[in-house]
């Protein structure tokens, strides 16, 4: 016989709190956040450096003090959470099977879930590097979490593949920590990460940052003796010739980050190939009724206080799920990805109850200065945004007045010089 | 003397050129707004950084406690700051916010705790 919970949160990092403190606030008082790790928080408790909370507090918070202000919170409002809990599956009834150390195998039955489950990063084995399986590979985000949370420091000659910021925060942790870091191999032309991350990360401890390169071999039986390194072509494809190896005995990874669906799967939610996340609808539901999903596991962000604005509105709205009963995802506006977008979310904005303002958030496919964010409503221009500059790496939003949305069927975003 | 930078106050990231004169910076050229002129004028003459790290923290429910200046300290006293962090001697429990070290490094910059760690049992 399972418990029954109005709102079962599935992840307790900066999505989870906000989303779980938002329902709470929207009225609901059955909630439980159910956490894997030992502490609340999420990725946040191992992002020592600062750079969190610019807009939602309008201070530079390094990422505990960020979190801290949404634990402190929930646990003001008594939101019950299950720590050291793993959701092994979901059914599409909502029925939610966990596992803990000290409670074993439980499930719980929900009115609604929040999937909040965040993302991995892209691993070794995912790229085909040749080689053995030396010790010395880790993804930067296991490097940083060795560092920062347990005081290891995982080798002291290193070499980044990946300009995005988890390559370069982590280039300048390495470094601070007294390892040599020879340099920031990028496959890409461009840098992946912020230009300020570029500056304080690289620039000012001398890092050199190799663009159109990647690593090609690693070297070394038991322990990274080195790398290959090539340069590439326009289709990111090895240059023969252009090897060089480089020393080292740790190669960091950080060649991407994938939004972890594998329980979202489970209970037949859709996907999204363009950001490995749920299809969602404006009041962020998905495919299955009374699922709802927010933060990285629904698209990979770049700044935490979007990630807390978007559960927080996920929460409110699995809470009026919960109080009415009533779906909105089924009949709906279908937003398109037009040339020069690669994603938005949501991909569906709700008929019934149109809101005053929909957000929609996407990225573009390449960097360009100058340009136009066009929306078109059944094939009208509706909307024309200038933009000095839009780059993949910085998620842009688009905002739509509900009023216009009346009797739409379609909505088409798209970019224009 | 030229000095060429690129601004990293907003995403437009701009190229600028500063011309320096007896260690100060005269005219500014390639930016977009007003607030590159005062980025150029920090960052060339006096840059300044927010230092962060992680350290032990004894006796805590957590192995590790993490700490950052209270204020940007000087760039070139990066190292310096990093060392006196790694010296101070954290003892659970540490609470969020906490002074650990008044005056860093003679920056005259406080360091501070970022993260509560309970003490065990």
């Amino acid at each position: 016989m399972e418990e029954t919970i109005d709102i079962v949160v599935i992840g307790g990092g900066p999505a989870g709190l906000s989303a779980a403190i938002s329902a709470r606030e929207s009225g609901i008082e059955s909630i439980v956040i159910i956490e894997r790790d030992v502490v609340l928080g999420g990725i946040l408790n191992q992002c020592v450096h600062c750079g969190f909370g610019l807009h939602n507090f309008g201070e530079e918070l390094s990422g505990p003090e960020y979190a801290a202000r949404y634990v402190d919170r929930v646990a003001e409002l008594g939101i019950s959470c299950e720590l050291d809990t793993m959701v092994l599956e979901i059914s599409k009834d909502r029925v939610v099977t966990m596992v803990s150390p000290d409670k074993g195998l439980r499930r719980l039955k929900a009115g609604a879930i929040i999937l909040a489950m965040g993302c991995r990063e892209r691993p070794r084995g995912a790229l085909n590097i040749p080689g053995f399986r030396p010790a010395g590979i880790y993804t930067a985000g296991t490097a940083q979490r060795l560092i920062n949370l347990e005081g290891y420091l995982p080798g002291r000659d290193a070499v980044i593949l990946g300009s995005g910021d988890i390559g370069l925060i982590t280039a300048r942790r390495m470094a601070l920590e007294g390892a040599k870091v020879r340099l920031v191999a990028e496959l890409q032309s461009y840098p992946g990460g912020l230009r300020r991350n570029i500056v304080q990360c690289l620039e000012d401890f001398n890092i050199p940052l190799l663009l159109s390169h990647t690593v090609v071999n690693v070297h070394g039986h038991d322990r990274v003796e080195g790398v290959t390194l090539a340069e590439v072509d326009e289709n990111l494809k090895p240059i023969p010739g252009t090897e060089q190896y480089v020393p080292c005995d740790t190669l960091l990874l950080s060649v991407g980050l994938l939004p972890e669906n594998e329980i979202s799967r489970g209970a037949g939610v859709a996907l999204n190939p363009a950001t490995g996340g749920p299809f969602v609808n404006s009041d962020f539901s998905t495919n299955i009724e009374g699922i709802f999903a927010c933060g990285n596991v629904l698209h990979v962000h770049d700044l935490v206080d979007r990630v807390s604005q978007e559960a927080a509105q996920a929460g409110s709205a699995a809470a009026d799920y919960v109080k009415s009963g009533k779906r909105m995802s089924v009949n709906a506006i279908t937003i398109k990805a037009g040339p020069g977008i690669r994603y938005t979310v949501p991909s569906y904005i709700q008929k019934e109850m149109l809101p005053e303002k929909v957000l929609i958030r996407f990225r573009v496919t390449m960097r360009r200065r100058d340009v136009y964010i066009c929306g078109l409503f059944d094939g009208k221009e509706a909307v024309r945004r200038k933009r000095p500059i839009v780059s993949p790496g910085e998620m842009e939003e688009l905002v739509l007045e509900g009023a216009e949305l009346e009797n739409v069927n379609e909505v088409t975003i798209f970019v224009e010089d | 003397m030229e000095r060429e930078l690129i601004c990293t106050v907003c995403p437009l990231g701009c190229q600028m050129k500063a011309v320096l004169v007896n260690g100060r910076v005269k005219s500014v050229s390639g930016n977009s707004c007003r607030r590159g002129v005062v980025y150029a004028r920090n960052e060339l003459v006096a840059p300044r950084r927010m230092v962060t790290c992680a350290v032990p923290a004894r006796n805590g429910k957590l192995p590790m406690g993490s700490l950052k200046t209270a204020r940007d300290v000087p760039k070139e006293k990066i190292f310096d700051v990093i060392k006196a962090m790694k010296a101070a001697c954290l003892i659970a429990p540490v609470t969020l916010g906490e002074v650990v070290i008044e005056d860093v490094a003679d920056t005259g910059v406080p360091v501070v705790s970022t993260k509560a760690v309970p003490a065990m049992g």
